[in-house]
């Protein structure tokens, strides 16, 4: 792989807010054509460290480019080749869908405007609602024509801050269909999320707490990252069963889901006995997989250890 | 329990109503300050500021006589507390021109054969010019002239020179209100108008149009993109000179056409010159912008600028009859300048040489204010 396949490559990326870090040395490498998930609480970090990324707001530690322009010095290139949707709508409300891309391809100097903006309206099929307010439009549609806008001058990578927060579930299916397609004609893709099924969707992902990058790699690397074991248990009273396993030494975690609770931990041994305890034959004991929420979770916790 | 039938009015709920707007009245620190600050300014302007009996008038004498009785006479006026005798002068030209640039409110011409013509009780004229582009600010003063004409010289005539004192009245003033001569109040006032409605609406308007942005979100997408900041400043601010010259322009138009108003000076000069008062209330719109978090909080900083600009300016009062300390602010409001400016070309057709006194201020107040915004502008970015 040589370098100039990396779309964003930097180390050490800190800021400081009020002399508190807000994001904390953190290295990133994303190749051309990848999906890069974000993932990681409220407050983590992940806008700041995006803003950074976009020119924005400019790092006080550490180096690195995006798209091969300095992060430091050339924001000026950077905010041209970049698509960045911000977390909240922030098109104008009061200016029609048309309006919208028209102004965005202006302020890029998009070349042969109008017909960018036709093929634009086209592909988001809102050619019969173009004079449309922006401001009527439902949450989904605000996310698709956001999404419009954020390519109308073709960049070269996408930088998405929670893009597909509070819109449904067709929806957002349809959106990271498009984004794949948009992923293999080249296009590199940041996205930030809180769902666990889109983290599911990324080439690579990224989990941040308290500023601090805790995991990194594919899917399964991530899920490595915290060797954690989890049982679900089903049968009668499980909230008591609930009350009596939490505490316990080597369980971490007990979650209800539905009928089941998730009790998971990192010291597999330790886990099993504290279940041989309470086991008494009235309920279903399963081993599982541990999911990726389980696995965040778990990283958080720890993270929270450190950060005190 | 309190468990009211949901219907029925409920002193619990309309409690939590009052006490969560307390509480929000409280977190919004600019609102709660202004709620506290503008009764205070506007106790303040009403009440210390604003007199509609001004005195110590900038005067300037022209005396042709500097006999005795002369003297008797300018002591007089000086005493009536209305006329400041702030300038001498022999030339007939330089006291019309204290008038024209607004040095000086009167201009005492007392004649040559003043002691001569008393002396043979013929009752000499003493003219008083006045600047009557404000009818409130000469007002006072003239009716206080007439007392005086009366008893100026009871004590110097005596003796055989009493029977002079049995007349009525030894001296006769004769007014000259120049440039406003009936003392129609629409002259002054209308003009006035321009500056204040520009006031008012290029602050508000600045100052909206940028919180908006930034309240809405859009402002941090227009960031993200290649669009450098000061296009950002110069792109909001160009539309509204175009409102503001719409504005400047139905004023002159309902000054001309329904009041009447004398337009004797060169109108493209005032254009030229509003451009700069425009620019130096949209600098103050910027900045307010600047500092609100809020459409409210921005549109109350703007009625904060606007109470002073349109009570201290001399465009409801006269100037001069403020305090000194009310004078001091009024001079630093840039709506003071341009009333001056407006009623000077306006009303005494006043060229570029006879407003440059006003226009360096101008000046000096929107190099201040834009760099303020400015600074303050760049720094809501990172």
């Amino acid at each position: 792989m040589s370098a100039t396949d990396l779309v964003i490559d930097v180390t050490g990326v800190t800021k400081i807010f009020d002399g508190k870090k807000v994001v904390d040395s953190i290295d990133l490498s994303v190749r051309r054509g990848e999906i890069y998930g974000f993932l990681g609480p409220n407050g983590s970090g992940k806008t700041t460290f995006i803003r950074m990324l976009c020119g924005l707001l400019t790092p006080d530690a550490g180096s690195g480019t995006c798209l091969g322009y300095d992060v430091r010095t050339q924001q000026a290139q950077i905010k041209a080749h970049v698509g960045y949707m911000t977390q909240r709508f922030s098109y104008y409300e009061d200016l029609s869908i048309r309006e919208n891309l028209d102004f965005i391809a202006r302020i890029y100097d998009v070349p042969d405007r109008g017909a960018a903006v036709d093929r634009s309206l086209e592909r988001l099929g809102l050619q019969n609602r173009s004079k449309q307010l922006a401001g009527q439009l439902s949450g989904g549609w605000k996310q698709r024509l956001a999404l419009a806008a954020c390519l109308i001058h073709s960049p070269q990578l996408l930088l998405l801050d929670e893009p597909t927060a509070g819109v449904d579930p067709k929806a957002r299916r349809e959106f990271w269909d498009e984004i794949h397609q948009l992923a293999a004609d080249g296009l590199t893709v940041l996205i930030t999320t809180h769902y666990m099924d889109e983290a599911e969707r990324c080439h690579r992902l990224a989990y941040l707490a308290y500023g601090r990058m805790l995991a990194r790699g594919t899917l399964a690397e991530v899920l490595s990252t915290v060797n954690l074991t989890t049982w679900t248990v089903s049968g009668p009273n499980l909230r008591t069963l609930a009350a009596t396993l939490r505490g316990r030494p080597g369980v971490e975690q007990v979650v209800a889901f539905g009928n089941m609770l998730h009790v998971s931990g990192r010291d597999a041994a330790q886990l099993e006995q504290a279940i041989a305890a309470v086991r008494d034959g009235s309920h279903e004991w399963t081993r599982v997989r541990s999911g990726l929420e389980d696995v965040f979770i778990s990283l958080m916790a720890g993270a929270k250890d450190n950060f005190a | 329990m309190s468990a009211e039938t949901p219907r029925r009015l409920s002193a619990h709920r309309l409690w939590a109503i009052v006490l969560k707007e307390f509480i929000q009245m409280k977190r919004d620190r600019v609102t709660f300050a202004m709620m506290i600050g503008i009764p205070l300014m506007q106790l303040m302007l009403f009440g210390f500021a604003i007199n509609s009996d001004p005195k110590h008038l900038p005067t300037a004498i022209r005396a042709a006589d500097q006999g005795p009785f002369a003297r008797t006479l300018v002591a007089a006026l000086r005493q009536s507390d209305y006329f400041a005798l702030t300038r001498e002068t022999a030339s007939e030209a330089e006291a019309e021109r204290l008038l024209q640039v607004g040095d000086v409110q009167f201009i005492i011409n007392i004649p040559e054969d003043f002691s001569r013509k008393l002396l043979r009780g013929e009752q000499p004229t003493v003219l008083i010019e006045a600047d009557a582009t404000d009818p409130a600010a000469t007002g006072p003063a003239i009716s206080a002239t007439r007392a005086i004409a009366d008893t100026v010289l009871d004590r110097d005539l005596t003796g055989p020179l009493a029977r002079l004192r049995a007349k009525a009245g030894p001296i006769d003033f004769q007014i000259h209100a120049h440039y406003n001569p009936e003392n129609i109040t629409q002259y002054n006032v209308v003009p006035g108008l321009m500056g204040v409605v520009l006031t008012m609406t290029m602050v508000v308007i600045t100052a909206l149009a940028i919180t908006r942005e930034r309240e809405r979100g859009t402002m941090e997408n227009l960031l993200a993109t290649p669009v450098r900041p000061v296009e950002v400043m110069v792109g909001k601010i160009l539309p509204y000179i175009v409102v503001g010259y719409i504005q400047a322009s139905l004023i002159l138009l309902a000054a001309r056409f329904i009041f009447g108003v004398p337009m004797i000076g060169n109108l493209f000069l005032l254009y030229g010159v509003s451009l700069l008062f425009i620019a130096a209330n949209l600098a103050v719109g910027i900045t307010f912008s600047t500092l609100a978090t809020n459409q409210l909080q921005a549109v109350q900083m703007a009625f904060f600028f606007f109470l002073p600009s349109i009570l201290l300016s001399g465009f409801m009062f006269p100037f001069r009859g403020m305090p000194e300390w009310a004078q001091w602010i009024g001079t630093c409001l840039p709506n003071t300048h341009f009333l001056r400016i407006v009623r000077g070309i306006l009303l005494k057709g006043n060229g570029l040489s006879e407003i440059a006194p006003e226009i360096w201020p101008l000046l000096l107040f929107l190099a201040v204010a834009m760099t303020i915004g400015v600074k303050r502008y760049r720094q809501t970015l990172d």
